[in-house]
């Protein structure tokens, strides 16, 4: 009940801030976060909860931005109807490839190298297509409208992300007390005990896939509306797969808020770091690379783990207060 | 459909490419073998050894030939260091955290090489870079055929050091059974760093074989690495046979699929194996196990 108030608490705060400043830059800032929250709270289903590593989500970002662009572009399909649909091509997407994983049984190692092919795969695949425009790309065409999921000003669009984020930390928060996630957590921990207990651990897995895909499918999908371009780099490159793990990864693995939390420090230091070089390409990303290397070393449980220690040490502190 | 004068040079070419992944591969398996990870950070160190290869030659006019042999220890050194300090401590043990870290790595590594030398791509002039030998119906060239050569004597040699001497003893020991190698008095994470810094020496040679014939840009490393998973995946993660074998069918493969779908499809060609091979021969051909 407390994590239900809490994301209520925290969205409604996250409500607010189109109220407080009508920056451009800010608001952009913070819709990029939000969308690389989402997409990391997809990652954390598959990776953080049921401790399959994918280092290609980008497949079903890809999917979902290419899949509502092409609809609306070629086949003048409603935007909204062309977010739907890009979810469950997503989810799609991630049913197929889990299922043919998951029934080889590959595991750690083997698991992140086929996802990175998979991704790979479409990549090369949509920058040669003439569908996706191959080397040209992708342009949604303009047309502000709210029937066509596109905003004037940045606001409702932020508000559409949140909501979007809103209802991945419910997901997350429900799963959290069901049967499936514990379930879930027991594959994790350790698989071939979970089977042994009875549990079908094929279809837990691939539920948690298709439930990730779907989830980052839907970020690929407003990223499509938010830029109105695509390309294969773009879609189907690695950024985006590595943007998806190191969100959780940095917030706190497994955790309901730490996509979140994980997403906005991340996406501060890439902004702090532009600011102090002056767009000079790749220092980013460098930074990035450093502080997934030294979250693993030193604070494997993210910022969540972190904050979470402190207050067990300051808990045991002042029991022994009352009782020494 | 294709006559034999355009297949058997397509074939001897390929496994020309062929031998030179094979050597990024061997490097992969090996320390796949060993330390059962999955080194990603695999292509952005080869790029770093293109890089100190291509410097070598502009700023000290060496040969890369003549600077392999002094690139091959430094990367010796490096990949040690690497496993020994970053890699090792920073994982506590877990092969979940060992892919993050050498992930992270790599993204610091690649874009740290395109910082500092921008996206520009950079080739180096020698005399002998386009130089040909006639063998029957097929030029081939010079670099690429040294390259050939070295890559069976490193092979070779590889092969003397993990059947001959003590150290390869002690990494086959590791392989095999770490916690009796511990107990036996083996310093595992002293052999795990060797693994891992013979691994980084086999970049070194590979980069000096490449960089006559081939350009060097921050992203150059990942089109081999790509491929060297899927010759480690087909030949069988840890087995050095397989990444031979593997490497020269890859080589091929990739030649004809070029000939007959074009070059920008050829590489899809090597992905549709990969994930063939992942799904359904997880061990590979040389593979003992999954």
């Amino acid at each position: 009940m407390k994590t239900y108030g809490a994301i209520v608490l925290v969205v409604a705060l996250l409500a607010c801030v189109p109220l407080l400043t009508a920056s451009n830059v800010v608001l952009n800032f913070m819709v990029v976060a939000l969308l690389i929250a989402l997409v990391g709270q997809g990652w954390n289903i598959l990776g953080g909860y049921g401790g399959q590593y994918s280092f290609g989500h980008a497949a079903f970002f890809g999917t979902g931005a290419y899949t509502t662009g092409i609809l609306q572009l070629h086949y003048g399909v409603n935007a909204w109807a062309g977010l739907a649909i890009g979810i469950a091509a997503g989810a799609a997407v991630g049913a197929i490839t889990g299922a043919l994983s998951f029934r080889s049984g590959l595991r750690g190692s083997y698991f992140a190298l086929v996802t990175l092919a998979f991704a790979e795969v479409l990549r090369i695949i949509a920058s040669v297509a003439p569908i996706t425009g191959a080397g040209v790309g992708t342009l949604v065409k303009l047309d502000l409208r709210w029937e066509a999921f596109q905003f004037q000003s940045r606001a409702p669009f932020y508000w559409i992300i949140l909501a979007f984020v809103a209802v991945s930390l419910l997901v997350v928060k429900r799963l959290e007390a069901s049967r499936f996630g514990a379930y879930l957590v027991a594959v994790r921990e350790n698989e071939d005990a979970a089977k042994a207990a009875g549990i079908d651990t094929f279809r837990i897995k691939l539920a948690a896939m298709t439930l990730s895909a779907a989830i980052t499918a839907a970020g690929g999908c407003f990223y499509a509306q938010y830029f109105l371009f695509l390309d294969a780099g773009i879609a189907y490159g690695p950024w985006i797969s590595v943007e998806a793990l190191l969100a959780p990864i940095i917030g706190g693995i497994g955790t309901v808020f730490g996509p979140l939390l994980g997403a906005l420090v991340v996406r501060s230091l890439g902004e702090l770091t532009k600011l102090a070089t002056g767009h000079a390409p790749g220092l980013d990303l460098v930074i990035y690379g450093a502080v997934l290397v030294l979250v693993v070393a030193f604070a494997p449980r993210g910022i969540a783990g972190l904050f979470e220690s402190l207050r067990a040490q300051f808990r045991s502190k002042l029991v022994e207060r009352r009782h020494g | 459909m294709l006559s034999p004068i355009i297949l058997i040079p397509a074939i001897l070419n390929g496994l020309l490419t062929g031998a030179v992944y094979a050597l990024v591969a061997l490097g992969l398996t090996l320390i796949y073998g060993v330390l059962h990870i999955i080194n990603f950070a695999h292509g952005a160190l080869l790029t770093c050894a293109m890089f100190a290869a291509f410097f070598a030659h502009r700023l000290l006019g060496l040969d890369p030939y003549l600077a392999a042999l002094g690139l091959t220890p430094l990367f010796f050194c490096l990949g040690y260091a690497l496993q020994r300090f970053v890699i090792g401590p920073a994982a506590h043990g877990e092969d979940r955290n060992i892919l993050l870290v050498t992930l992270g790595l790599a993204v610091v590594i690649e874009n740290a090489l395109l910082y500092a030398f921008r996206a520009d791509t950079r080739t180096i002039n020698l005399p002998y870079g386009f130089n040909v030998v006639e063998v029957g119906p097929a030029f081939l060239s010079v670099p690429r055929v040294i390259g050939f050569g070295v890559v069976i004597a490193v092979a070779l040699a590889l092969w003397l050091i993990m059947r001959f001497t003590d150290t390869g003893k002690a990494i086959r020991a590791v392989a095999k059974e770490k916690l009796g190698a511990e107990l036996s008095g083996i310093d595992v994470a002293h052999i795990y760093a060797v693994t891992f810094g013979l691994g980084t020496a086999c970049l070194a040679i590979a980069a000096c074989l490449l960089l006559p014939t081939y350009y060097v840009n921050p992203h150059a490393g990942n089109a081999f690495v790509l491929i060297a998973f899927t010759i480690v995946v087909l030949g069988g993660m840890g087995s050095v046979a397989g990444a031979l074998v593997g490497g020269l069918i890859i080589g091929v493969v990739e030649s004809l699929s070029g000939l007959y779908l074009g070059e920008s499809l050829g590489q899809v060609g090597i992905f549709i194996i990969f994930i063939l091979v992942l799904l359904f021969r997880p061990s590979g051909l040389f593979g003992e196990r999954a």
